[in-house]
């Protein structure tokens, strides 16, 4: 199995969260993070006096998915966050050892 | 005993008493979340004291007969003693002397809480509270005394120097209040110091809905303040109700403009101050321009004090929102400029100035109220504020200052930013520590 996360402008989300239940993921977990890559910050004016807020606000998506959907959620997350602007997001892909359900301690694929 | 004239005053009064929770409010959104509780409560404890010491003394001080010189009013109505059951006001006009001592009360409130702005972030509660005790009685009441304290037609009682032997003209308080607030605020910003990393970590304002909602409400206060001032239900009024809208309509077209071509975005924030820098420069002109003197006045206000901001950064004293910026110049401005555009065609207790062949004879006895108000209060509040220091402690600690003014004066927190630490310990009568700070460090550069 493999957690695959994806960060992401916030405007992108609902496109993602579609493309991955088509793609049958049955869940997915979202925060609201905030960070900054090549894109850096922006810069605020108040009366006059420029700040320059480097966190920007983003989207971070995880889901723990089956090793043989790697590719395809991978594909499906890029695709449908892509705006072709700078600032886009990043997706990376860690494995993961063990996964239980609380509800009823099935373990690994099962449990997802 | 006119009934109208009398609804009008005391709902001037009620229309001012709100202007100190909206002020408290536009100061609020402009401070960071870990400092707006102590923030609204340097507003708020205002009408507190205020209130209390204005019945006891302060009234007597600034409206009671004047003990000599035009200075200070006398003891003969401490305790609001021989107050109640006497009217004021010219034959068909008269009104309770209880409805003007509570007008007058609310500008006593309003221009210590205007102060507060200028030390944001880094005042121990009761240091400020006792400095609010101690300044309305050393410079509020006397210069209060100066500016709004009449001498009765018949000669009964004698007011103060400014109103009465210099007879320079301010209506609704641009020297007792804004110019007054203004130079307090400066020493105060001095004397406390600047906070811990200004000016270059960023410290952009929480909440700025707070603070144009604040700028809204003071405005809506305002015209109790300036059209209130008239203490009567007339053309007075009616005059200074006009200039107050087109004034500040002006000054927030005036500052946009300005932030446009400096910064190429009119801000929510330029708008809300300079609505304020409007209503604070036709302050003292509002009942003696004419509608387009108005607008001149506004334009100017707006356009100065949204330059006047930036002073701070050249000279580098931490006037956290602007007490100076736009209390201070905005008063200063609307105060001389009724030296070029006062006219006794609105209102014959005015005067002709520059432009209207009067010569520069109002205009001068202006600068000189202007001056005398601000070196008073400059030197005065220093004084207040070193003592109030040096004794019970005004500057909180670098620790509190950054873990935030409010979780180490009021041990409260404005918001509840994590859902974690919601209840517990809440039955106990233990303080179980929040998630507040956790989100104050996200916009450090």
């Amino acid at each position: 199995m493999k957690l695959v996360t994806a960060i992401i402008k916030p405007f992108t989300l609902d496109d993602v969260k579609s493309s991955l239940e088509q793609l049958g993921v049955l869940g997915m977990t979202v925060s609201e993070v905030q960070g900054y890559g090549r894109q850096k910050g922006h810069t605020e004016v108040y009366r006059g006096a420029e700040y320059s807020v480097d966190f920007v606000p983003k989207i971070k998506v995880e889901v723990v998915v089956d090793d043989n959907q790697v590719d395809k959620v991978l594909e499906a997350v890029v695709e449908a966050a892509r705006t072709g602007k700078i600032g886009d997001g990043k997706v990376w892909v860690t494995p993961v050892d063990a996964v239980v359900r609380v509800r009823t301690g099935e373990r690994g694929s099962d449990a997802l | 005993m006119n009934t109208g004239d009398t609804a009008w005053v005391l709902i001037s009064a009620a229309l001012v008493m709100l202007m100190t929770p909206g002020l408290a409010f536009f100061y609020g959104g402009m401070v960071r979340s870990k400092s707006v509780l102590n923030m609204l409560m340097m507003s708020f404890i205002s009408l507190a004291v205020v209130s209390v010491l204005w019945v006891l003394y302060g009234y007597s001080l600034a409206f009671g007969n004047d003990l000599g010189a035009g200075l200070l009013g006398n003891f003969g109505n401490i305790g609001l003693k021989g107050v109640i059951g006497q009217l004021t006001g010219a034959a068909d006009h008269q009104t309770p002397v209880l409805a003007f001592v509570m007008f007058q009360l609310m500008f006593a409130i309003i221009t210590p809480a205007l102060i507060s702005g200028a030390i944001a972030d880094r005042a121990k509660f009761w240091g400020w509270t006792l400095f609010i005790g101690l300044w309305v009685t050393i410079v509020y009441f006397p210069v209060a005394h100066w500016v709004f304290a009449f001498s009765s037609a018949d000669g009964s009682t004698v007011g103060g120097w400014i109103a009465n032997n210099l007879k320079a003209l301010d209506f609704a308080g641009g020297t007792a209040v804004h110019i007054n607030a203004g130079a307090a605020g400066l020493a105060v910003a001095l004397v406390l110091g600047k906070r811990k990393g200004w000016p270059k970590e960023p410290m952009r304002p929480h909440n700025l809905p707070f603070v144009l909602l604040g700028a809204a409400l003071l405005w809506f206060g305002w015209y109790g303040f300036n059209a209130g001032s008239a203490l009567a239900a007339n053309e007075t009024a009616a005059v200074a109700f006009t200039t107050t809208t087109v004034a500040t309509a002006a000054a927030v077209l005036g500052w946009l403009l300005v932030e446009q071509f400096r910064d190429g975005k009119p801000t929510t924030l330029g708008a809300a101050s300079g609505a304020v820098a409007g209503l604070v420069a036709i302050t003292p002109a509002c009942a003696f321009v004419s509608p387009l003197g108005a607008i001149a006045i506004g334009v100017i206000a707006g356009a100065l004090c949204s330059l006047a901001v930036g002073l701070k950064f050249r000279f580098g004293y931490d006037d956290s929102l602007d007490v100076v910026g736009v209390h201070l110049v905005g008063g200063l401005v609307g105060t001389l400029l009724i030296g070029f555009f006062g006219t006794t065609s609105v209102n014959s207790a005015g005067a002709d100035g520059l432009f209207y062949g009067g010569g520069f004879s109002q205009l001068g006895k202006q600068a000189i109220a202007a001056v005398a108000v601000l070196a008073f209060s400059f030197v005065l509040t220093y004084v207040i504020a070193f003592v109030v220091n040096k004794t019970v402690g005004f500057r909180a600690d670098e620790e509190s200052e950054v873990a935030g003014i409010d979780e180490a004066e009021h041990a409260e927190s404005a918001y509840e930013f994590g859902a974690f630490s919601s209840a517990r310990g809440a039955n106990k009568g233990s303080v179980t520590a929040g998630a507040t700070a956790v989100l104050e460090g996200s916009n450090k550069s």
